[in-house]
């Protein structure tokens, strides 16, 4: 054979390697998701949402689960936005540029990779115990806005980074000061991205269990939160309490509950996914 | 400081007055700009190396000179825009109207105000074009609607955009073409109403019919405005400006009218760059 050949013949092999690569992540979240959807499509109905725990798995809805994981995510949608984003401006148009904004930025990055149950500890230990805050919603939410905010601070500094300095020069030269700059021009240029960090690092936050069981959520709780400082359960660990049942209708509870999990995160994904083509557009 | 710069624009409207009647008194008058020994470093870089020179008023003024020659830093002094870079380090005095722009007590914003900028590159908002030019009355807090309007409509007339534009002001800035955003941007500018205008190679990114447009709006805009133009095109320098200061590493090597650079210039420096030779 000839060496031509024998190198066309590599090329082929590594594309099928590739294609299969490529193939076992999706295969394999395919079948995942076919196997909840054989399990629990046919739970799903108005009274699964709508029920309150019980012990009888045909009676037991998601209703305090998904109200938890609502009230955890509004609350962590105002504490984490405003912070991660007020933070990032700070780093991209303040701090100067020196030893200590270098120290900041790499810990923020080092602070995206700490697992999450060490900011499960972190909280229990400040919100719960210090602050006094009890296992409630709102110890919940700092937890995971803490967990997600170096998230938000690098995708908003990217999108901060991608507005070109002319726009910056423009309004300067026409007397706006740095807050009006920041305010009319930079904010509104990178609010695709933005939005786009935040959505996708809320959709992590509204699927993390195991910071929030440290915290001290239930795994029962006989009653939706109706202010911050209630007890609370959240969608994950609902699944996780009815996987650890013996009964098999608790099993078909957990497959429902994971479609509805599921159904949350792709809807948030999918609204970050649009805003990220619109933001793209504009710079076109 | 705000009365400080009423009094500057009443100044400026009266100069502008006995120019419409004797524009040949010019050079007899009292400079618009005066530029005392201006040294300026980025880190240990120094970018201008003592330049002093005084810039008439109602005139258009090209600032020539081989790239990196520090013309565009000497630009940027005006309006303070060189505050932003890092390592920047000023001496010397600027004087606009004989108020020094350099003093602790200068507000930066106000200054803009009265000394607008051009860039190289068009450099439009990513909003409607209404928005562009109603930006910097806005930041001025200005929120009358009908004063908004007048003023945007005037500047686009000004800037020779309105009738080219006057039936989509709603669109977005960037589908224009780059002619019409760099008029855009003039446009903006004037909005603000200046007296001072700094164009930074305004033309260097357009084709030479856009280029015309915005030279003869040049023109046409300095019997109003004191207009100070960085150039790399001398033909660009021949035709529209009435002085020209020739920079080389930091240093104004030749200032002097338009006419008398092109055609007998004192230095042998400034003939072989204005004659292609070198640069």
């Amino acid at each position: 054979m000839s060496k031509i050949r024998i190198n066309r013949w590599k090329d082929q092999l590594f594309k099928i390697w590739g294609i299969t690569c490529t193939l076992i992540g999706l295969i394999l979240l395919v079948v995942f998701i076919g196997d909840i959807l054989i399990d629990g499509i046919m739970r799903i109905d108005w009274g699964f949402i709508t029920n309150l725990p019980s012990r009888k798995p045909e009676k037991a809805g998601i209703y305090t689960a998904l109200m938890g994981s609502l009230w955890v995510l509004g609350l962590t949608t105002v504490i984490a936005f405003p912070t991660g984003v007020a933070a990032a401006i700070y780093l991209e148009e303040y701090a100067k540029k020196g030893r200590f904004s270098a120290v900041l930025e790499i810990n923020i990055s080092n602070l995206a990779g700490v697992p999450s149950i060490i900011y499960g500890l972190l909280g229990l230990e400040i919100f719960v115990r210090v602050l006094g805050l009890g296992a409630s919603v709102l110890a919940g939410s700092l937890t995971l806005s803490l967990l997600i905010l170096p998230i938000i601070i690098v995708a908003t500094r990217e999108s901060i980074k991608a507005v070109p300095n002319t726009i910056r020069d423009a309004s300067y030269a026409l007397g706006a000061s740095k807050w009006q700059t920041i305010w009319n021009q930079i904010l509104p240029a990178s609010s695709g991205g933005i939005l786009t960090g935040v959505i996708l690092s809320l959709s992590r936050a509204v699927g993390e269990t195991a910071p929030l069981i440290v915290v001290g959520a239930l795994a029962y709780v006989p009653f939706a939160p109706g202010n911050p400082l209630d007890e609370f359960s959240v969608l994950p660990i609902q699944i996780f309490n009815w996987i650890s049942r013996p009964q098999h209708g608790f099993i078909e509870n957990a497959a429902a509950a994971i479609i509805i999990l599921l159904l949350v995160t792709f809807m948030m994904n999918g609204v970050a996914v649009y805003y990220r083509n619109k933001w793209q557009k504009r710079w076109k | 400081m705000a009365k400080e710069m009423e009094v500057v624009i009443e100044k400026n409207n009266i100069n502008t007055l006995e120019n419409s009647t004797n524009m040949e008194s010019v050079s007899s008058q009292k400079p618009k700009i005066s530029v005392k020994n201006a040294k300026v470093w980025y880190g240990d870089f120094q970018a201008i190396k003592g330049i002093s020179m005084d810039i008439k008023p109602n005139a258009v003024t090209a600032f020539i000179g081989p790239s990196g020659c520090g013309k565009s830093t000497f630009l940027r002094l005006f309006n303070r825009m060189n505050d932003y870079v890092d390592g920047f380090k000023m001496e010397g005095k600027i004087k606009i109207e004989g108020a020094n722009i350099y003093k602790k007590k200068i507000h930066v914003e106000e200054l803009r105000k009265e000394v607008g900028m051009v860039f190289q590159k068009p450099n439009p908002f990513p909003k409607s074009i209404f928005e562009n030019v109603a930006y910097g009355l806005k930041i001025q807090g200005i929120t009358d609607r009908k004063m908004i309007e007048a003023r945007v409509e005037k500047a686009l007339k000004q800037a020779d955009l309105w009738e080219e534009v006057k039936n989509d002001l709603k669109k977005s800035a960037l589908a224009l073409s780059g002619g019409q955003q760099q008029r855009l941007c003039i446009a903006r500018t004037l909005a603000v109403e200046p007296s001072i205008i700094l164009m930074d190679e305004p033309t260097s990114a357009l084709d030479p019919i856009s280029t015309a447009k915005i030279e003869d709006l040049i023109f046409e805009l300095k019997e109003k405005y004191t207009i100070i133009i960085v150039t790399h095109n001398m033909q660009q320098a021949s035709r529209i400006s009435d002085y020209t200061a020739f920079f080389y590493l930091g240093e104004l090597v030749e200032y002097n009218k338009t006419k008398t650079i092109f055609t007998k210039p004192e230095k042998k420096h400034t003939e072989n760059y204005i004659t292609g030779r070198f640069g």
